[in-house]
């Protein structure tokens, strides 16, 4: 298999810790190659690093096959980088120019204090998740599995919103920091599916209403979607404002037949 | 043996200024940031209709000084008999005052809030994929057709700028003067700085509606995926009738089409 290498200068946002003051540093990865992935190109910076006695570069990673959603970074000023649909674990340095200056910085929200370097704290989503990401379930013996007919269509939409894997690129791409995208793909994963809709107005409201606790207001740009690693489109974005909508002006005791 | 480990970071700050309780129901919803959108996409559409109704109306200057005036004057007493002369006008002149202030602090509030939202913000280039220029600028547009509508209402309401506003005359046929509000455009666009500044605000009034019409879509939830493509051909086409009627207007005075 034939290598094409590449030199590669990287300007990395570093920050010993949350009050500290950050800046961009400077560093050459000599004959890096095309199929390295980008997380793999910074093991590599990293091992250089601890070789020559410097503290090593703090980044989140965990599965790396694009499913886990720890991954971060703001590559180029895009979150996850150039390419549409790819988490920065999946993203390799065939993306880049030979000679390229690539500039790295965390995700930037208040609701993502940073911790140290390119790691955030995106523990506000969890606060989203907690006061509506669940449905109540019969517990008991496992359910047949076609006990409730599902339209196609609407099995592939709410799958379509249940990719998203939590990584937080919507928020750190949108101008505003808001997390209507990460929100709207939960609420739309359980409102659309007939198993979610005993919660399904009571969530949309605690959901949008934590969501605002901490994130900025969505103005529709879009940007979100493009940056979004599993392309969820901002159309969850519209069902979610439609169903608090309804959750806040129907009447409650007629919300099932809505 | 679970290990506690003290964080030296503080608690998630966000954007959250007081605690939650249950206030009246308006006030609750505007509280939130989706309901507050709800505003801004209502007032747009209030709004909206309002400088598609007025762009039709001022094309009767095409049709001469006497169609123009006799529809400034139906304006103004407007359910006259029913309704003193003017009131009509000033209650629907309230609900356009109202829903101004409501788009403006629902702006402002939402700008304060997204500030909040990033307080450090990014320290390298951003490189935006689909934020297109016009809602990359809804700030800045509606600050500057705020300014011209302050401009726009002295010159041809109030006539404070323009000393042919308010100015009576008697067109052939009728028995009563009305407000010369022909004269007081052709005095207006004559002078050259103004009828600039109206074709800018103008051209920034189709950019803000080309973002706005579209968004407002987004922010009531109607997204259909059949329809989803009418929703931008509506926003750019409405945006376009607007500027091209408005823009006309200057345009005609200063070739001499109306004068």
């Amino acid at each position: 298999m034939s290598h094409n290498l590449k030199n590669i200068t990287l300007k990395i946002w570093r920050q010993d810790g949350p009050q500290a003051k950050g800046n961009f540093e400077t560093h050459v990865i000599d004959e890096i190659t095309d199929e390295a992935s980008f997380l793999e190109m910074l093991d590599i910076l990293n091992d250089n690093l601890v070789h020559a006695g410097k503290e090593a570069v703090v980044f989140d990673h965990d599965c790396r096959e694009g499913i886990c959603g720890t991954c971060s970074l703001m590559i180029d000023g895009q979150a996850h980088g150039p390419q549409r649909g790819t988490a920065t674990c999946q993203l390799h340095m065939r993306q880049f120019q030979d000679n390229a200056v690539i500039t790295i910085e965390p995700w930037r929200a208040s609701a993502f204090p940073l911790i140290k370097d390119l790691m955030v704290d995106r523990s506000a989503f969890d606060r989203i998740i907690e006061s509506g990401g669940y449905i109540t379930a019969e517990t008991g013996g496992a359910p047949d599995a076609n006990l409730i007919p599902i339209a196609k269509t609407v099995a592939d939409a709410a799958m379509d919103s249940a990719e998203c894997i939590g990584c937080g690129a919507c928020v750190a791409a949108c101008p505003n920091g808001a997390a209507n995208l990460f929100t709207a793909a939960k609420v739309a994963h359980l409102n659309r599916l007939p198993q979610g809709q005993a919660e399904r107005f009571s969530r949309v409201e605690t959901m949008v209403e934590t969501m605002d606790d901490y994130f900025g207001s969505c103005t529709n740009h879009g940007e979100c979607e493009a940056a979004c690693p599993k392309e969820i489109s901002i159309d969850v974005i519209a069902l979610m404002h439609k169903d608090y909508r309804k959750a806040k002006f129907s009447n409650r005791k007629d919300l099932a037949r809505k | 043996m679970a290990q506690v480990v003290t964080s030296q970071r503080g608690p998630v700050t966000g954007t959250a200024t007081r605690s939650k309780k249950r206030r009246p129901f308006l006030i609750d919803l505007y509280s939130t940031a989706v309901g507050k959108k709800y505003v801004m996409g209502a007032t747009g559409i209030g709004m909206m209709g309002f400088v598609l109704f007025h762009m039709i109306g001022n094309l009767k200057m095409y049709f001469g000084a006497a169609d123009l005036d006799h529809y400034a004057h139906w304006l103004q007493t407007l359910l006259y008999p029913i309704a003193p002369k003017g009131y009509v006008l000033w209650i629907l002149r309230g609900g356009l005052i109202t829903m101004l202030l409501l788009h403006l602090h629902a702006a402002y509030s939402l700008t304060m809030l997204n500030r909040k939202a990033r307080p450090v913000k990014y320290q390298s280039a951003r490189d935006y994929q689909i934020a297109n220029f016009a809602s990359r600028t809804m700030r800045l547009s509606g600050l500057v057709i705020l300014a011209f509508l302050i401009w726009h209402l002295l010159d041809l309401t109030f006539g404070v700028v323009n000393s042919e506003t308010g100015k009576m005359v008697v067109h052939e046929g009728d028995t009563e003067s009305v407000k010369a509000v022909y004269d007081s455009i052709v005095y207006s666009f004559q002078r050259t700085p103004v009828a600039l500044f109206y074709v800018l605000a103008n051209v920034l009034l189709g950019l803000h509606l080309f973002h706005g019409a579209w968004s407002i879509f987004q922010s009531f939830g109607w997204n259909n995926p059949r329809f989803n493509k009418w929703r931008r051909a509506f926003a750019t086409g409405f945006a376009a009738v607007v500027v091209i009627g408005n823009v006309s207007f200057p345009i005609a005075v200063m070739a001499g089409i109306v004068a």
